[in-house]
């Protein structure tokens, strides 16, 4: 029973990072119908950003934390202006080969700069552990859990109460419309970058305690697509939940299942959900039909 | 610039537009088959290498450059062309036979996977394509005997009239051969009802699907005919290669394939051989760029050729969507109206987002 726990907390952490980095795609995709493949690639920025506030510049971890933040933003405004507006109107696969190469790019410009070594994210919450009734949870799992979602709070209320929020909704519900009412699409365009960019590196930061620091963990990007379109790509609870749901089953596969299928799980679950549901489990978009 | 007049319907459908092209097509035959003698055998194996690299290139140009349809997991049917080719050698299928049966194995799993992606729209296709790359790399890697696992498996280079398969000049021309073949049959599908079609989806799905066209057949087609030449592909490089790993397969590769029809120029066959001549000597390209960073004191660039690969696909696709063979049209076009030639003619017009949903 105590073995079913902790997997479950360890599955539903693993599972909240996933889902920040599919509700980074969800958002791109919903503001810009752009697929963005390198989401997996800003997590990992991120995560060695805050390495470089946090430990070679011995930041407070809650200072390196906002800060990194405030970087990501940026740095995905930026890469929207430069590199992904000169694609609008360009077909949608010409974009995701773009995002894809970028994705590259990303990874090898981290590895020229923090080098091929894996690291540790200094974290004041390292390795200490909560006991109830003779359970062990570590710290770092339901941190991820926690911060998730407040998180996922916090942009509920953007989306909902703030100005910018609801202009964001109608640029991505209607582009056009949004543009005569008076909203400005492009800058909102390259915000939602922005933010999208923050989130992933928030995930970043959240999963570095529990794995390690290298130019390879944006690899888990393409679980986290998995777990958009399981969620039901477009709908922003979905990313979350589906997410949760490929965290959960990937722990279990990994402990009950034969050896290396875990790393597969989240295919599997993807391939399955594809034939007996398309449309994931909150459906949200439609296709055009004739 | 030459203008055909066009008088019979012969004329219409006819291979070669006019003698010119004969001429230049000709000489790049004759070209081609006399290369080999002139050359050391490293490059006789290079020039292998880009043949084999072309036909693949056919296969995801067939897909991607002309029915629009993503496919992040080309490299599952290039492993399960050369495995499947592996195994029946092994089991002492002749050659030929084998080639065969193993284009049908990857067709197999390119309709299967296609049908699949029937109920899915352009993106999911992606991703999809990319979850059934990962399934088959966990196949490769605990396939047991007959894959090896990761240790791998060694290829059988079986004797055709007492000449090794992997005899450098002997897989020169059966490569190109092949080469020769796919192209071909790619221009020929191309002016037929079904290549008509996949050009027709790439455009607009909700188009083509109003002129008549069965989209969910047309896609399925699409995938089953691109897997099965990079299946093709993959037999191939299976004795180029020698000894097969799972990480010869890997994601790289199918990211090395789009780069190599994007480089080349989407939708044209003559982009394929452009990019696959691009993609075949881009190692050596790296390698020589390699050595003049060691120049100025930079001695090591880790990641240096993923990197490489990643920009070149970023810059093409910003500013050269066509590919060195849009290039190629537009020098062509400067000379072809040489004093005339007005600089706006390609400029790149404005353009908004398409979309595709439903409000």
């Amino acid at each position: 029973m105590s073995e079913l726990l902790q997997l479950l907390v360890s599955g539903l952490s693993k599972g909240c990072v996933f889902g920040l980095i599919a509700l980074g795609f969800v958002l791109i995709y919903k503001a810009t119908e752009m697929l963005n493949f390198a989401q997996g690639e800003l997590m990992m920025m991120g995560a060695f950003v805050a390495f470089t506030f946090v430990n070679l510049a011995a930041m407070p971890f809650l200072a390196g934390f906002a800060v990194t933040l405030v970087v990501a933003l940026a740095f995905g405004m930026a890469l929207e202006r430069g590199v992904l507006r000169p694609m609008i109107g360009e077909p949608p696969f010409a974009v995701l080969m773009l995002t894809i190469g970028l994705g590259f790019v990303l990874r090898t410009v981290a590895v020229n700069i923090w080098g091929t070594d894996p690291r540790t994210l200094d974290v004041p919450y390292a390795g200490e552990v909560l006991v109830v009734r003779e359970v062990v949870f570590g710290y770092d799992n339901l941190i991820v859990i926690g911060a998730t979602a407040f998180l996922c709070g916090g942009l509920w209320l953007f989306f909902r109460r703030s100005r910018l929020g609801v202009a964001m909704q109608a640029a991505s519900q209607n582009q056009l419309a949004a543009y005569y009412s008076g909203v400005p699409v492009k800058r909102v365009a390259s915000l939602v970058w922005g933010i999208s960019a923050a989130i992933s590196a928030a995930a970043g930061m959240l999963l570095a305690p529990i794995s390690l620091i290298d130019q390879n963990m944006g690899f888990i990007g393409i679980k986290a697509f998995a777990a958009a379109i399981v969620g039901g790509f477009g709908s922003l609870p979905g990313a979350i939940v589906g997410g949760l749901l490929i965290g959960v089953s990937e722990e279990f596969a990994l402990r009950y299942l034969w050896p290396g299928f875990g790393e597969v799980t989240a295919f599997v679950i993807l391939l399955v959900m594809l034939f007996v549901r398309p449309q994931g489990i909150f459906a949200s978009l439609q296709k055009k039909k004739v | 610039m030459r203008f055909v007049l066009t008088t019979r319907y012969a004329q219409d459908v006819a291979l070669f537009r006019h003698n010119g092209q004969r001429f230049w097509y000709g000489l790049l035959a004759i070209a081609l088959l006399v290369a080999p003698w002139l050359m050391t055998n490293f490059y006789v194996g290079e020039a292998a290498m880009v043949f084999i690299w072309a036909i693949a290139g056919v296969g995801v140009m067939l897909l991607v450059g002309y029915t629009g349809l993503v496919s992040l997991g080309h490299a599952a049917f290039l492993a399960i062309g050369a495995y499947t080719h592996a195994a029946l050698l092994r089991y002492g299928v002749p050659l030929p036979l084998a080639l065969l049966l193993a284009t049908g194995a990857a067709a197999a799993a390119g309709a299967l996977v296609g049908y699949a992606a029937l109920r899915m729209t352009g993106v999911y296709l992606a991703v999809a394509t990319l979850a059934f790359e990962r399934i088959v790399a966990y196949l490769v890697e605990h396939g047991g005997a007959l894959t090896g696992g990761v240790r791998g498996v060694a290829m059988t280079q079986p004797q055709w009239f007492g000449i090794s398969v992997i005899h450098s000049h002997f897989f020169y021309y059966l490569c190109l051969g092949v080469l020769a073949l796919c192209i071909f049959g790619a221009v020929n599908l191309l002016r037929s009802p079904t290549g008509r079609a996949f050009v027709a989806v790439r455009d607009s799905e909700v188009c083509a699907e109003s002129m008549g066209v069965h989209l969910a057949r047309t896609k399925t087609v699409a995938f089953a005919l691109s897997a099965a030449l990079t299946g093709l592909a993959g037999a191939l490089m299976a004795h180029k290669i020698g000894h097969l790993v799972p990480e010869a397969f890997g994601v790289n590769v199918s990211i090395q394939l789009l780069l190599l029809v994007v480089v080349g120029g989407l939708g044209s066959l003559h982009g394929v051989v452009f990019g696959a001549i691009f993609v075949g000597f881009l190692p050596q390209i790296l390698a020589l760029a390699r050595d003049q960073l060691a120049a100025f004191g930079v001695d090591r660039v880790p990641g240096l050729e993923v990197g490489a690969y990643g920009a070149i696909l970023v810059l093409f696709l910003i500013f050269e969507p066509l590919g060195v063979y849009g290039r190629w049209l537009k020098i062509r076009a400067w000379f072809d109206e040489f004093p005339l030639y007005r600089k706006a003619t390609y400029k790149k017009q404005k353009s908004y987002l398409r979309t595709e949903r439903v409000h």
